[in-house]
Protein backbone atom coordinates (compact mmCIF):
# COMPACT_ATOMS: atom_id res chain seq x y z
CA UNK A 1 0.00 0.00 0.00
CA UNK A 2 1.08 3.59 -0.73
CA UNK A 3 0.55 6.70 0.69
CA UNK A 4 -0.92 8.51 -2.09
CA UNK A 5 -2.87 7.42 -5.09
CA UNK A 6 -5.59 8.82 -7.66
CA UNK A 7 -8.08 6.97 -6.40
CA UNK A 8 -9.02 5.52 -2.56
CA UNK A 9 -12.34 3.28 -2.35
CA UNK A 10 -13.92 2.55 1.01
CA UNK A 11 -15.70 -0.42 0.74
CA UNK A 12 -15.32 -3.83 -1.05
CA UNK A 13 -18.76 -4.61 -1.88
CA UNK A 14 -20.36 -4.82 -5.41
CA UNK A 15 -20.40 -1.48 -5.80
CA UNK A 16 -16.43 -0.65 -4.21
CA UNK A 17 -15.41 -3.12 -6.35
CA UNK A 18 -16.52 -2.31 -9.48
CA UNK A 19 -15.60 1.66 -8.83
CA UNK A 20 -12.04 0.27 -7.99
CA UNK A 21 -11.73 -1.99 -11.30
CA UNK A 22 -13.12 0.64 -13.60
CA UNK A 23 -10.86 3.45 -12.44
CA UNK A 24 -7.99 1.73 -12.53
CA UNK A 25 -9.18 0.60 -16.16
CA UNK A 26 -9.80 4.09 -16.98
CA UNK A 27 -5.63 4.82 -16.01
CA UNK A 28 -6.05 5.79 -12.47
CA UNK A 29 -3.66 4.34 -9.24
CA UNK A 30 -6.56 3.21 -7.50
CA UNK A 31 -6.78 1.47 -3.53
CA UNK A 32 -9.77 -0.46 -2.14
CA UNK A 33 -9.81 -0.78 1.59
CA UNK A 34 -12.17 -3.38 3.58
CA UNK A 35 -13.21 -3.36 6.76
CA UNK A 36 -13.55 -7.08 7.02
CA UNK A 37 -11.35 -9.28 7.31
CA UNK A 38 -13.03 -11.32 4.51
CA UNK A 39 -14.58 -10.06 1.46
CA UNK A 40 -18.05 -11.13 1.26
CA UNK A 41 -18.76 -12.44 4.31
CA UNK A 42 -20.95 -12.55 6.42
CA UNK A 43 -23.14 -11.92 3.70
CA UNK A 44 -25.66 -9.59 4.01
CA UNK A 45 -28.28 -10.39 0.99
CA UNK A 46 -30.80 -12.87 -0.45
CA UNK A 47 -28.69 -12.80 -3.10
CA UNK A 48 -31.46 -12.51 -6.18
CA UNK A 49 -30.43 -10.78 -9.80
CA UNK A 50 -32.17 -9.92 -12.79
CA UNK A 51 -30.89 -11.64 -16.09
CA UNK A 52 -29.92 -8.87 -17.74
CA UNK A 53 -28.82 -6.90 -14.70
CA UNK A 54 -26.16 -9.32 -14.19
CA UNK A 55 -25.42 -9.37 -17.90
CA UNK A 56 -24.60 -5.96 -18.07
CA UNK A 57 -21.40 -6.12 -15.56
CA UNK A 58 -19.93 -9.56 -15.50
CA UNK A 59 -20.45 -13.40 -17.87
CA UNK A 60 -22.21 -15.59 -15.15
CA UNK A 61 -20.02 -18.35 -13.94
CA UNK A 62 -21.56 -21.64 -12.41
CA UNK A 63 -18.59 -20.85 -9.45
CA UNK A 64 -20.65 -18.30 -7.85
CA UNK A 65 -24.36 -18.89 -9.32
CA UNK A 66 -25.86 -20.71 -6.72
CA UNK A 67 -29.32 -21.17 -8.55
CA UNK A 68 -31.28 -20.04 -12.16
CA UNK A 69 -35.08 -18.56 -11.89
CA UNK A 70 -37.45 -19.00 -14.75
CA UNK A 71 -40.03 -17.39 -12.71
CA UNK A 72 -41.89 -16.39 -9.35
CA UNK A 73 -44.48 -16.55 -7.24
CA UNK A 74 -46.62 -13.70 -5.03
CA UNK A 75 -48.43 -15.28 -2.37
CA UNK A 76 -51.19 -12.63 -0.93
CA UNK A 77 -51.88 -12.58 2.95
CA UNK A 78 -54.53 -14.66 2.59
CA UNK A 79 -52.45 -17.56 1.17
CA UNK A 80 -53.62 -16.82 -2.44
CA UNK A 81 -50.93 -17.48 -5.20
CA UNK A 82 -50.03 -15.20 -8.39
CA UNK A 83 -47.64 -17.22 -10.39
CA UNK A 84 -45.60 -15.13 -13.16
CA UNK A 85 -43.40 -16.64 -16.14
CA UNK A 86 -41.26 -15.12 -18.69
CA UNK A 87 -43.91 -15.00 -21.99
CA UNK A 88 -41.20 -17.01 -23.03
CA UNK A 89 -42.16 -20.29 -20.93
CA UNK A 90 -39.27 -21.60 -18.77
CA UNK A 91 -36.52 -19.47 -19.85
CA UNK A 92 -33.88 -17.98 -17.52
CA UNK A 93 -34.94 -14.73 -16.13
CA UNK A 94 -32.99 -14.29 -13.00
CA UNK A 95 -29.94 -15.83 -10.73
CA UNK A 96 -29.77 -16.86 -6.84
CA UNK A 97 -26.03 -15.47 -6.65
CA UNK A 98 -23.45 -17.28 -4.30
CA UNK A 99 -22.43 -13.39 -2.67
CA UNK A 100 -19.50 -14.96 -0.70
CA UNK A 101 -17.49 -15.83 -4.29
CA UNK A 102 -19.38 -13.18 -6.41
CA UNK A 103 -18.18 -10.42 -3.78
CA UNK A 104 -14.78 -11.97 -3.86
CA UNK A 105 -14.91 -12.44 -7.40
CA UNK A 106 -15.61 -8.77 -8.22
CA UNK A 107 -12.43 -7.66 -6.14
CA UNK A 108 -10.44 -9.74 -7.28
CA UNK A 109 -11.10 -8.88 -10.92
CA UNK A 110 -10.53 -5.00 -9.50
CA UNK A 111 -6.73 -6.25 -7.93
CA UNK A 112 -5.91 -8.30 -11.21
CA UNK A 113 -6.87 -5.02 -13.06
CA UNK A 114 -4.18 -3.38 -11.08
CA UNK A 115 -5.80 -2.19 -7.73
CA UNK A 116 -4.06 -2.29 -4.79
CA UNK A 117 -6.69 -3.86 -1.85
CA UNK A 118 -6.40 -4.32 1.53
CA UNK A 119 -8.97 -6.61 4.04
CA UNK A 120 -9.16 -5.64 7.68
CA UNK A 121 -8.39 -2.19 6.87
CA UNK A 122 -11.04 -0.03 7.73
CA UNK A 123 -11.21 3.98 6.82
CA UNK A 124 -12.08 5.75 10.75
CA UNK A 125 -12.03 9.67 9.90
CA UNK A 126 -11.16 11.40 6.79
CA UNK A 127 -8.88 13.88 5.68
CA UNK A 128 -10.05 17.35 4.82
CA UNK A 129 -8.45 20.32 3.63
CA UNK A 130 -9.99 23.66 2.78
CA UNK A 131 -13.28 21.37 2.97
CA UNK A 132 -11.84 19.27 0.12
CA UNK A 133 -11.64 15.58 1.12
CA UNK A 134 -8.38 14.57 0.47
CA UNK A 135 -8.25 11.38 1.68
CA UNK A 136 -8.76 9.30 4.71
CA UNK A 137 -6.69 7.95 7.51
CA UNK A 138 -6.67 4.16 7.65
CA UNK A 139 -6.76 1.62 11.00
CA UNK A 140 -5.46 -1.67 9.33
CA UNK A 141 -4.62 -4.47 11.88
CA UNK A 142 -3.61 -2.15 14.78
CA UNK A 143 -1.70 0.13 12.64
CA UNK A 144 -2.65 3.85 11.81
CA UNK A 145 -1.48 5.55 8.72
CA UNK A 146 -2.56 7.84 6.37
CA UNK A 147 -3.95 7.67 2.47
CA UNK A 148 -4.11 10.66 0.86
CA UNK A 149 -6.22 10.68 -3.01
CA UNK A 150 -7.41 13.30 -5.49
CA UNK A 151 -10.86 11.78 -5.28
CA UNK A 152 -12.45 9.15 -2.19
CA UNK A 153 -15.04 7.21 -3.21
CA UNK A 154 -17.58 5.96 -0.36
CA UNK A 155 -19.10 2.51 -1.47
CA UNK A 156 -19.38 1.88 2.99
CA UNK A 157 -22.66 0.37 2.29
CA UNK A 158 -25.51 0.48 4.98
CA UNK A 159 -23.96 2.11 7.42
CA UNK A 160 -22.53 4.99 5.71
CA UNK A 161 -20.45 6.54 7.60
CA UNK A 162 -17.59 7.69 5.88
CA UNK A 163 -19.75 10.55 4.20
CA UNK A 164 -21.28 11.17 7.88
CA UNK A 165 -18.09 12.30 9.22
CA UNK A 166 -17.62 14.46 6.23
CA UNK A 167 -20.84 16.24 7.27
CA UNK A 168 -23.10 14.69 5.21
CA UNK A 169 -26.53 13.48 6.99
CA UNK A 170 -26.97 9.87 6.00
CA UNK A 171 -29.15 8.85 8.77
CA UNK A 172 -31.95 6.33 7.26
CA UNK A 173 -35.38 7.25 9.04
CA UNK A 174 -36.96 4.46 11.00
CA UNK A 175 -39.98 3.73 9.15
CA UNK A 176 -37.66 3.00 5.88
CA UNK A 177 -34.93 0.67 7.08
CA UNK A 178 -35.93 -2.80 6.30
CA UNK A 179 -34.29 -4.63 9.23
CA UNK A 180 -34.13 -8.25 8.16
CA UNK A 181 -33.11 -11.62 9.09
CA UNK A 182 -32.50 -14.57 6.77
CA UNK A 183 -31.68 -18.22 7.43
CA UNK A 184 -30.09 -20.66 4.82
CA UNK A 185 -32.54 -23.35 5.28
CA UNK A 186 -31.35 -27.15 3.72
CA UNK A 187 -33.36 -29.68 3.34
CA UNK A 188 -36.42 -28.05 2.70
CA UNK A 189 -39.60 -28.86 -0.42
CA UNK A 190 -39.40 -25.93 -2.73
CA UNK A 191 -39.43 -25.39 -6.53
CA UNK A 192 -35.57 -24.91 -7.42
CA UNK A 193 -36.65 -22.66 -9.98
CA UNK A 194 -38.99 -20.14 -8.72
CA UNK A 195 -38.47 -17.37 -5.98
CA UNK A 196 -41.60 -17.04 -3.64
CA UNK A 197 -42.71 -13.26 -2.54
CA UNK A 198 -44.71 -13.24 0.83
CA UNK A 199 -46.98 -10.41 1.76
CA UNK A 200 -49.44 -9.25 4.10
CA UNK A 201 -49.29 -7.42 7.76
CA UNK A 202 -49.45 -10.71 10.32
CA UNK A 203 -46.40 -12.08 7.83
CA UNK A 204 -43.72 -9.09 7.26
CA UNK A 205 -45.29 -5.83 8.34
CA UNK A 206 -45.00 -3.17 5.29
CA UNK A 207 -41.84 -5.67 3.79
CA UNK A 208 -42.17 -9.08 2.62
CA UNK A 209 -41.12 -12.83 3.04
CA UNK A 210 -38.63 -14.46 0.32
CA UNK A 211 -38.01 -17.75 -0.33
CA UNK A 212 -35.28 -17.77 -2.76
CA UNK A 213 -33.68 -20.88 -3.73
CA UNK A 214 -29.82 -21.87 -3.73
CA UNK A 215 -30.15 -24.74 -5.17
CA UNK A 216 -32.11 -28.31 -4.60
CA UNK A 217 -34.11 -28.29 -1.57
CA UNK A 218 -32.17 -25.48 -0.27
CA UNK A 219 -33.02 -21.63 0.03
CA UNK A 220 -32.67 -18.09 1.55
CA UNK A 221 -35.46 -17.82 3.69
CA UNK A 222 -35.74 -14.07 5.16
CA UNK A 223 -38.00 -11.73 6.26
CA UNK A 224 -37.41 -7.95 6.26
CA UNK A 225 -39.70 -5.57 8.01
CA UNK A 226 -40.36 -1.65 8.61
CA UNK A 227 -38.03 -0.13 11.63
CA UNK A 228 -41.56 1.19 12.66
CA UNK A 229 -42.69 -2.26 13.31
CA UNK A 230 -39.83 -3.46 14.85
CA UNK A 231 -39.68 -3.95 18.77
CA UNK A 232 -39.52 -6.38 21.56
CA UNK A 233 -41.27 -9.46 20.96
CA UNK A 234 -42.01 -8.66 17.08
CA UNK A 235 -38.84 -8.26 15.79
CA UNK A 236 -37.72 -9.64 12.17
CA UNK A 237 -36.23 -12.49 13.59
CA UNK A 238 -39.51 -13.21 15.24
CA UNK A 239 -41.45 -13.35 12.43
CA UNK A 240 -39.39 -15.28 10.31
CA UNK A 241 -38.53 -18.25 13.05
CA UNK A 242 -43.24 -18.17 13.35
CA UNK A 243 -42.60 -18.45 9.51
CA UNK A 244 -40.49 -21.35 9.49
CA UNK A 245 -41.64 -23.02 12.28
CA UNK A 246 -44.73 -23.17 10.39
CA UNK A 247 -44.24 -23.84 6.94
CA UNK A 248 -40.46 -25.48 7.14
CA UNK A 249 -40.73 -26.95 10.29
CA UNK A 250 -37.79 -29.82 9.39
CA UNK A 251 -35.38 -27.56 7.13
CA UNK A 252 -31.91 -27.32 8.90
CA UNK A 253 -30.26 -23.73 9.13
CA UNK A 254 -27.05 -23.79 7.90
CA UNK A 255 -26.29 -19.85 7.94
CA UNK A 256 -27.81 -17.17 9.78
CA UNK A 257 -27.55 -13.91 8.85
CA UNK A 258 -29.42 -10.35 9.71
CA UNK A 259 -29.07 -7.39 7.56
CA UNK A 260 -30.55 -3.38 7.34
CA UNK A 261 -31.90 -2.28 4.04
CA UNK A 262 -32.90 1.75 2.91
CA UNK A 263 -36.06 1.80 1.49
CA UNK A 264 -35.94 5.58 1.83
CA UNK A 265 -35.07 8.12 -0.82
CA UNK A 266 -31.64 8.43 -2.25
CA UNK A 267 -29.00 11.21 -0.04
CA UNK A 268 -29.85 14.68 -1.35
CA UNK A 269 -26.85 15.15 -3.18
CA UNK A 270 -23.99 12.24 -3.58
CA UNK A 271 -20.68 14.27 -3.83
CA UNK A 272 -18.98 16.76 -2.04
CA UNK A 273 -16.02 18.37 -2.74
CA UNK A 274 -13.60 15.29 -3.28
CA UNK A 275 -15.62 12.75 -2.53
CA UNK A 276 -18.05 10.58 -4.41
CA UNK A 277 -20.81 8.14 -2.82
CA UNK A 278 -21.95 5.15 -4.55
CA UNK A 279 -24.22 1.77 -3.63
CA UNK A 280 -26.01 1.48 -0.51
CA UNK A 281 -24.12 4.38 1.27
CA UNK A 282 -25.93 6.53 -1.22
CA UNK A 283 -29.41 5.10 0.02
CA UNK A 284 -30.12 4.06 -4.17
CA UNK A 285 -31.68 0.34 -3.13
CA UNK A 286 -34.85 0.04 -4.71
CA UNK A 287 -37.15 0.69 -2.78
CA UNK A 288 -39.47 -1.33 -3.84
CA UNK A 289 -38.02 -4.84 -3.76
CA UNK A 290 -35.02 -4.05 -1.07
CA UNK A 291 -32.38 -4.88 -4.41
CA UNK A 292 -29.64 -3.13 -4.24
CA UNK A 293 -27.25 -5.38 -6.38
CA UNK A 294 -27.15 -3.77 -9.67
CA UNK A 295 -27.41 -0.25 -8.45
CA UNK A 296 -24.40 -0.47 -6.25
CA UNK A 297 -22.78 -1.61 -9.60
CA UNK A 298 -23.76 0.42 -11.82
CA UNK A 299 -23.47 3.69 -9.25
CA UNK A 300 -19.95 2.23 -8.54
CA UNK A 301 -18.84 2.29 -12.43
CA UNK A 302 -20.19 5.66 -13.30
CA UNK A 303 -18.27 6.93 -10.05
CA UNK A 304 -15.38 6.09 -10.98
CA UNK A 305 -15.99 6.95 -14.96
CA UNK A 306 -17.00 10.97 -13.52
CA UNK A 307 -13.71 10.34 -11.06
CA UNK A 308 -11.38 9.64 -14.15
CA UNK A 309 -12.53 12.66 -16.13
CA UNK A 310 -12.42 14.87 -13.16
CA UNK A 311 -8.91 14.25 -12.32
CA UNK A 312 -8.05 14.65 -15.71
CA UNK A 313 -9.35 18.00 -15.90
CA UNK A 314 -7.72 18.82 -12.50
CA UNK A 315 -11.14 20.06 -11.53
CA UNK A 316 -12.37 17.36 -8.48
CA UNK A 317 -14.86 19.91 -7.32
CA UNK A 318 -18.40 19.22 -5.86
CA UNK A 319 -19.33 21.01 -9.18
CA UNK A 320 -17.11 18.91 -11.24
CA UNK A 321 -18.13 15.73 -9.90
CA UNK A 322 -22.04 16.83 -9.81
CA UNK A 323 -21.96 15.29 -13.31
CA UNK A 324 -21.96 11.90 -11.75
CA UNK A 325 -25.11 12.66 -9.03
CA UNK A 326 -26.80 14.18 -12.28
CA UNK A 327 -26.17 11.27 -14.54
CA UNK A 328 -27.79 8.39 -11.93
CA UNK A 329 -30.58 10.68 -11.42
CA UNK A 330 -32.01 11.08 -14.99
CA UNK A 331 -30.61 7.05 -16.12
CA UNK A 332 -33.63 4.15 -16.12
CA UNK A 333 -31.37 3.30 -12.91
CA UNK A 334 -32.55 6.79 -11.29
CA UNK A 335 -35.94 7.30 -12.41
CA UNK A 336 -36.86 3.69 -11.37
CA UNK A 337 -35.86 4.87 -7.65
CA UNK A 338 -38.40 7.18 -8.16
CA UNK A 339 -41.06 5.87 -9.33
CA UNK A 340 -40.44 2.70 -7.10
CA UNK A 341 -40.57 4.83 -3.76
CA UNK A 342 -44.06 5.73 -5.06
CA UNK A 343 -45.35 2.44 -5.34
CA UNK A 344 -43.49 1.27 -2.21
CA UNK A 345 -45.37 4.13 -0.43
CA UNK A 346 -48.89 3.51 -2.10
CA UNK A 347 -48.39 -0.48 -0.81
CA UNK A 348 -47.19 -0.22 2.44
CA UNK A 349 -50.55 1.89 3.07
CA UNK A 350 -53.37 -0.67 2.11
CA UNK A 351 -54.58 -2.98 4.66
CA UNK A 352 -54.26 -6.81 3.84
CA UNK A 353 -57.80 -7.14 2.52
CA UNK A 354 -56.51 -5.21 -0.56
CA UNK A 355 -53.60 -6.42 -1.35
CA UNK A 356 -55.56 -9.95 -1.35
CA UNK A 357 -58.07 -8.40 -3.85
CA UNK A 358 -55.16 -6.98 -6.02
CA UNK A 359 -53.34 -10.18 -5.66
CA UNK A 360 -56.86 -12.02 -6.56
CA UNK A 361 -57.23 -10.52 -9.82
CA UNK A 362 -55.13 -12.52 -12.02
CA UNK A 363 -53.97 -16.09 -11.19
CA UNK A 364 -50.95 -16.02 -13.49
CA UNK A 365 -49.24 -13.12 -15.30
CA UNK A 366 -47.02 -14.22 -18.63
CA UNK A 367 -44.37 -10.70 -18.36
CA UNK A 368 -42.71 -9.98 -21.89
CA UNK A 369 -39.84 -8.62 -19.78
CA UNK A 370 -39.25 -9.90 -16.15
CA UNK A 371 -38.80 -6.84 -14.37
CA UNK A 372 -41.05 -4.66 -11.86
CA UNK A 373 -41.70 -2.19 -14.09
CA UNK A 374 -43.61 -4.65 -16.87
CA UNK A 375 -44.95 -6.32 -13.78
CA UNK A 376 -46.88 -3.10 -11.89
CA UNK A 377 -48.20 -2.45 -15.72
CA UNK A 378 -49.94 -5.86 -15.82
CA UNK A 379 -51.90 -5.46 -12.06
CA UNK A 380 -53.19 -1.95 -13.49
CA UNK A 381 -54.00 -3.42 -16.60
CA UNK A 382 -56.08 -6.32 -15.01
CA UNK A 383 -56.86 -3.96 -11.76
CA UNK A 384 -57.50 -0.21 -13.96
CA UNK A 385 -59.13 1.03 -10.85
CA UNK A 386 -55.29 0.77 -9.41
CA UNK A 387 -54.88 4.07 -12.14
CA UNK A 388 -56.98 6.19 -10.44
CA UNK A 389 -55.85 5.65 -6.72
CA UNK A 390 -52.35 6.11 -7.87
CA UNK A 391 -53.19 9.24 -9.03
CA UNK A 392 -50.39 11.46 -9.92
CA UNK A 393 -48.00 8.74 -10.01
CA UNK A 394 -49.63 7.04 -12.62
CA UNK A 395 -48.17 8.92 -15.48
CA UNK A 396 -44.73 7.68 -14.01
CA UNK A 397 -45.60 4.16 -15.02
CA UNK A 398 -47.45 4.16 -18.37
CA UNK B 1 -26.94 3.53 28.89
CA UNK B 2 -26.89 1.46 26.17
CA UNK B 3 -25.96 -2.11 26.37
CA UNK B 4 -25.17 -4.81 23.57
CA UNK B 5 -25.54 -8.44 24.05
CA UNK B 6 -23.10 -9.45 21.73
CA UNK B 7 -23.83 -13.19 21.72
CA UNK B 8 -27.19 -11.79 20.24
CA UNK B 9 -25.44 -9.26 17.70
CA UNK B 10 -25.07 -10.07 14.02
CA UNK B 11 -22.93 -7.38 13.63
CA UNK B 12 -25.38 -6.36 10.26
CA UNK B 13 -24.99 -2.45 10.96
CA UNK B 14 -28.83 -1.89 10.80
CA UNK B 15 -28.45 -0.24 14.22
CA UNK B 16 -25.42 1.92 12.65
CA UNK B 17 -27.71 3.34 10.02
CA UNK B 18 -30.32 4.84 11.80
CA UNK B 19 -28.73 6.05 14.91
CA UNK B 20 -29.06 10.41 14.31
CA UNK B 21 -26.26 11.14 16.17
CA UNK B 22 -23.89 8.58 14.48
CA UNK B 23 -22.74 6.90 17.89
CA UNK B 24 -22.52 3.88 16.56
CA UNK B 25 -19.56 2.03 14.73
CA UNK B 26 -19.40 -1.54 13.54
CA UNK B 27 -15.24 -2.62 13.74
CA UNK B 28 -15.44 -5.80 11.70
CA UNK B 29 -17.72 -8.03 14.23
CA UNK B 30 -17.79 -5.49 17.18
CA UNK B 31 -20.05 -3.14 17.70
CA UNK B 32 -18.90 0.29 19.77
CA UNK B 33 -20.86 2.92 21.40
CA UNK B 34 -19.87 6.06 21.20
CA UNK B 35 -19.87 8.72 23.84
CA UNK B 36 -22.14 11.28 21.67
CA UNK B 37 -25.10 8.48 22.23
CA UNK B 38 -28.09 9.84 23.97
CA UNK B 39 -29.79 6.53 24.54
CA UNK B 40 -32.37 7.54 22.63
CA UNK B 41 -33.50 3.89 22.21
CA UNK B 42 -34.23 3.90 17.81
CA UNK B 43 -31.08 1.72 17.13
CA UNK B 44 -32.48 -1.02 20.05
CA UNK B 45 -36.31 -0.75 18.16
CA UNK B 46 -34.95 -1.50 15.08
CA UNK B 47 -32.31 -4.42 15.74
CA UNK B 48 -33.61 -7.39 13.94
CA UNK B 49 -32.46 -9.80 16.57
CA UNK B 50 -32.91 -7.68 19.79
CA UNK B 51 -28.98 -7.32 20.59
CA UNK B 52 -29.54 -4.13 22.07
CA UNK B 53 -30.67 -2.74 25.49
CA UNK B 54 -31.25 0.83 26.98
CA UNK B 55 -30.65 -0.01 30.48
CA UNK B 56 -31.72 2.18 33.39
CA UNK B 57 -29.36 3.33 35.90
CA UNK B 58 -30.80 2.84 39.15
C1 LIG C 1 -31.23 -9.22 4.15
C2 LIG C 1 -30.87 -8.55 2.87
C3 LIG C 1 -31.32 -9.07 1.66
C4 LIG C 1 -30.99 -8.46 0.45
N1 LIG C 1 -31.38 -9.06 -0.72
C5 LIG C 1 -31.01 -8.53 -1.91
C6 LIG C 1 -31.32 -9.19 -3.14
O1 LIG C 1 -31.89 -10.29 -3.14
N2 LIG C 1 -30.94 -8.59 -4.29
C7 LIG C 1 -30.27 -7.41 -4.32
O2 LIG C 1 -29.97 -6.90 -5.42
N3 LIG C 1 -29.95 -6.77 -3.17
C8 LIG C 1 -30.29 -7.30 -1.97
N4 LIG C 1 -29.92 -6.68 -0.80
C9 LIG C 1 -29.19 -5.41 -0.87
C10 LIG C 1 -27.73 -5.66 -1.23
O3 LIG C 1 -27.16 -6.59 -0.35
C11 LIG C 1 -26.95 -4.35 -1.17
O4 LIG C 1 -27.67 -3.36 -1.85
C12 LIG C 1 -25.56 -4.46 -1.78
O5 LIG C 1 -24.74 -5.31 -1.06
C13 LIG C 1 -24.96 -3.05 -1.84
O6 LIG C 1 -23.63 -3.07 -2.25
P1 LIG C 1 -22.61 -1.99 -1.70
O7 LIG C 1 -21.32 -2.30 -2.35
O8 LIG C 1 -23.19 -0.64 -1.83
O9 LIG C 1 -22.53 -2.24 -0.13
P2 LIG C 1 -22.05 -3.54 0.68
O10 LIG C 1 -22.18 -4.76 -0.13
O11 LIG C 1 -22.73 -3.48 1.98
O12 LIG C 1 -20.49 -3.27 0.89
C14 LIG C 1 -20.01 -2.25 1.72
C15 LIG C 1 -18.69 -2.71 2.30
O13 LIG C 1 -18.04 -1.60 2.92
C16 LIG C 1 -17.37 -2.05 4.07
N5 LIG C 1 -17.12 -0.88 4.94
C17 LIG C 1 -18.04 -0.17 5.63
N6 LIG C 1 -17.45 0.84 6.29
C18 LIG C 1 -16.12 0.78 6.02
C19 LIG C 1 -14.99 1.55 6.42
N7 LIG C 1 -15.13 2.61 7.24
N8 LIG C 1 -13.77 1.19 5.97
C20 LIG C 1 -13.63 0.12 5.14
N9 LIG C 1 -14.66 -0.65 4.73
C21 LIG C 1 -15.91 -0.33 5.15
C22 LIG C 1 -18.33 -3.06 4.65
O14 LIG C 1 -17.66 -3.94 5.53
C23 LIG C 1 -18.87 -3.75 3.39
O15 LIG C 1 -18.12 -4.90 3.05
C24 LIG C 1 -30.23 -7.27 0.44
C25 LIG C 1 -29.79 -6.73 1.65
C26 LIG C 1 -30.08 -7.36 2.85
C27 LIG C 1 -29.57 -6.78 4.12
S1 LIG D 1 -28.71 -4.11 14.38
FE1 LIG D 1 -28.50 -5.54 16.07
S2 LIG D 1 -27.53 -7.35 15.17
FE2 LIG D 1 -27.22 -5.66 13.72
S3 LIG D 1 -25.23 -4.79 14.32
FE3 LIG D 1 -26.79 -3.62 15.41
S4 LIG D 1 -26.94 -4.64 17.39
FE4 LIG D 1 -25.90 -6.07 16.04
S1 LIG E 1 -29.51 4.94 21.64
FE1 LIG E 1 -29.89 6.50 20.05
S2 LIG E 1 -28.05 7.80 20.11
FE2 LIG E 1 -27.54 5.93 21.23
S3 LIG E 1 -26.59 4.60 19.69
FE3 LIG E 1 -28.77 4.09 19.72
S4 LIG E 1 -29.70 5.35 18.14
FE4 LIG E 1 -27.68 6.22 18.58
Amino acid sequence: MKNKYDVLVIGGGPAGAIAAKTAVEKGLSVCLVEKRPAIGAPVRCAEGLGKEALHEFIDPDPKWISAEMTGASIIAPDGFLMKLESQLAGSKVGYILDRKVFDRELVWKAAEAGADVAVKTRASAPIINNGCIQGAKIESCGKVSKIAADIVIAADGVESKFSRWCGIDTTVPVREIMSSVQYVLADIDIDQHSTVFYLGNEIAPEGYLWVFPKGDRTANVGVGISGKKSGEGHRAKDYLDRFVKKTFPHGKPIEYIAGGVSVCRPLECTVADGLIIAGDAARVVDPLTGGGIYNGMYTGRLAAEVAAECIETGDVSRTALMKYDKTWRTSKMGKALVRNYHIKEYLIRQPDAKLNEIIHSVSKLNLRDFTTLSLIKEIIRVNPKLMLELGTLAASIR
Amino acid sequence: MLKVHRDICGYCGCCVSVCPEGALELIDAYLCVEKSCTVCGICAKVCPLGALEVAHEK
